[in-house]
């Protein structure tokens, strides 16, 4: 088992014909995901070229690729301006996952964007996150293939690189994971770190989840409290951001201590008052989770 | 994105929100002619993008224009937290009767607007919210809807016991709102908002800070940005489509990804050092990126290494490589050079960097503390 994605996903490409949309179809197509369509407004007809002789038919609109070939999830690199409505679209049609890649989404856009994909029942993950990957099953987004494996560790992260350098280390320690998931950065995101324990502790073959937050809101908080009650898995955490000045936004839209809260020293203490055990540093992940096994 | 209190009580003048006059003066002579046209007691206020500016005698009360000038003389110039104040705004003092706090937020928790009011005003909310957290009433707000009249009265009444007052103060809770939304605030606050002795329901002070994710569709929002009132490094980044914050340190940071630069600065603090910046290059590969990062980093002199870490995903390794390679032809650095490379194409890059004798890692704890132990050699 894998959580979210794994080899029934049949996935649509929003923005196929974009620089980064096409790109990461190959990438995506060549991990062995099911890239069943491609949508681009006025492109219609047209066919994607994909690597080993896949070929992926483009559609006009959402609801014509989901009505031709069954597709059940969707992944967008549509730009800023266009990707809040690339999602409500993408609902519309009835998908009931839809990967938000996309940096760079007005806020205020996704206060309205997160009550509508919840009324039709949809996931939402990101958006501006890396995307998703249960190694090898499928991958959904931009996370490099080639630094994952499969094994017993769920990884959740609202960062990119640093997952990738977390999982990374993982892999070459020999440890593999079922899924692992960026949630973004985002100050408004369609999927929790909460969210995603609870799938990974009714996941089979996860055994232990790796937690990689970061300074700003209390999303980590929450999960630690959530973790306590309700989480049988052990779990590891990181926080990035301990060296961080406040009111400064560091990168990420929703990485900013507002005042004096979200900060990583109040994150790190809910973790380790609600039994989470948190690494110092990105390489401690991998002792911590060999003692957890 | 940061605007000043003039422009955000422009903003709000302009949604019907009543704000009573006031000028920017750049010298203490505008002030003082600015204070003559009012004739009257004046409030001289530096306009900088930083809270606690009465607490820093950034806020001072002038009774004539020769005293506006002097006033003004001594804060213009003046440094809080960090930042110069390049601007004051010169406006009629009012008689104040009584102050509430009014503000609205993009809030992350319920993922809505949610406005919070308070009859504690005049003062830091997050102290009251310490405080008294009872004092503040909060409202969250159906974004499809808006701001109801029900709910704007709602909170209204709450802050006031006078029909009038009440009326009024729902009505500029409603404009507040406006505001907040067509400018693509993620925050915006009214503090205080006062009562005169007459009755009358004023805005004298206003912040709104804007979401940088807007500014794309509001230009006119966009040119608000005062360039002078931040750190010239800052601007230049942005420019150069990277990000940059400059800290205290002296191991200077170049890193892929915002994530995992936080955790090369905290990994920097780990081993003894300090870090002198934040940077994130992105996930392009452009070779240009990297010589700009150099080109801003070696410009702070604090600076006494710099510490490459790239985790190449999208980025490819030998494209930076490529670009240090590249800066150190174009820049004159005499500073040492500390890289991190694994990911994708890790072996041309590494090859690239020997061959134009660079020395590279591919363990992020390694290079960390060769950075920390040649910071502290040369200081």
């Amino acid at each position: 088992m894998a959580i979210f994605a794994d080899e029934s996903t049949r996935l649509v490409v929003q923005g196929i014909t974009g620089r980064d949309g096409s790109f990461h179809a190959r990438q995506m197509i060549e991990y062995g995901t099911a890239v069943v369509a491609g949508v681009t407004p006025g492109k219609g007809g047209q066919t994607f070229e994909g690597p080993n002789g896949v070929r992926v038919p483009v559609f006009d609109t959402m609801d014509r690729a989901v009505a031709e070939t069954g597709a059940n999830a969707s992944v967008i690199y549509v730009p800023p301006a266009f990707a809040a409505d690339a999602i409500l679209e993408a609902a519309d049609a009835g998908i009931k996952l839809i990967v938000a890649i996309t940096e760079g989404i007005p806020v205020l856009d996704m206060t309205r964007v997160y009550p509508f994909v919840a009324e039709r029942g949809a996931r939402l993950i990101g958006p501006n996150c890396p995307g998703l990957i249960s190694p090898g099953r499928a991958k959904i987004g931009i996370i490099p293939g080639q630094i994952v494996t499969r094994g017993p560790i769920g990884v959740v992260s609202r960062s990119g690189t640093l997952t990738y350098e977390v999982v990374h280390q993982l892999t070459r320690a020999g440890i593999g994971q079922t899924t692992c998931v960026g949630i973004g950065g985002d100050p408004i995101i369609g999927t929790s770190f909460i969210d995603c324990l609870a799938a990974f502790e009714e996941d089979g073959e996860t055994e232990a989840v790796v937690l990689i937050g970061e300074i700003g809101g209390t999303d980590e908080q929450n999960a630690a409290a959530f973790i306590r009650e309700r989480l049988s898995k052990p779990v590891v955490g990181f926080i990035a951001g301990q060296t961080a000045p406040p009111g400064r936004r560091m990168g990420h839209a929703g990485a900013i201590i507002s005042g004096s809260s979200g900060t990583a020293a109040e994150k790190i203490r809910a973790f380790e008052e609600n039994g989470v055990r948190v690494a110092r540093r990105p390489i401690e992940v991998v002792d911590l989770i060999r003692e957890a096994l | 994105m940061n605007i000043h209190e003039y422009q955000a009580r422009e903003i709000l003048r302009r949604y019907g929100v009543p704000v009573p006059p006031g000028e920017v003066a750049v010298t203490p002579e505008e002030a003082e002619a600015i204070a003559a046209r009012y004739g009257r007691r004046v409030v001289i206020k530096a306009q900088v993008h930083a809270g606690g500016r009465g607490k820093a005698g950034g806020v001072k009360l002038a009774e004539t224009p020769a005293e506006a000038r002097e006033k003004a003389g001594a804060i213009l110039g003046m440094e809080i937290k960090g930042l110069t104040v390049n601007k004051v705004l010169v406006a009629p003092a009012e008689d104040i009767a009584s102050e509430c706090y009014v503000g609205v937020i993009v809030d992350r928790a319920s993922k809505r607007p949610v406005f919070m009011v308070s009859r504690e005003g005049g003062v830091d909310i997050e102290e009251v919210a310490a405080r008294s957290p009872e004092a503040i009433r909060r409202l969250t707000v159906d974004p499809r809807y808006g701001l109801l009249p029900h709910q704007a009265y709602w909170l209204a009444a709450t802050l006031y016991d006078q029909p009038a007052q009440q009326r009024a103060c729902a009505a500029i809770l409603r404009n507040l709102y406006r505001a907040f939304v067509e400018s693509g605030a993620s925050l915006a606050e009214i503090n205080p908002l006062i009562t005169t002795p007459d009755g009358e329901v004023k805005a004298i002070d206003a912040k709104m800070n804007i979401d940088d994710n807007e500014l794309f569709r509001r230009p006119e929002i966009a040119e608000l940005r005062d360039t002078t009132a931040e750190p010239p490094a800052e601007t230049e980044a942005r420019e150069a489509g990277l990000t940059y914050i400059k800290l205290d340190g002296n191991i200077g940071a170049v890193v892929n990804g915002a994530g995992l630069a936080m955790a090369t600065m905290d990994l920097i603090k780990f081993y003894g050092g300090e870090p002198a910046n934040f940077l994130d290059i992105g996930g392009s590969s452009n070779p240009d990126k990297v010589v700009n990062a150099l080109r801003i980093i070696t410009r702070d002199p604090n600076v006494k290494v710099i510490l490459f870490n790239i985790f190449g995903g999208i980025t490819r390794c030998d494209d930076v490589a490529n670009g240090i390679v590249e800066a150190s032809r174009r820049i004159d650095m005499r500073i040492p050079i500390v890289i991190r490379l694994t990911g994708t194409n890790e072996q041309l890059a590494l090859e690239i960097l020997q061959s134009a004798g660079f020395g590279a890692s591919t363990s992020m704890d390694e290079v960390v503390q060769q950075a920390v132990e040649l910071a502290g050699r040369a200081a």
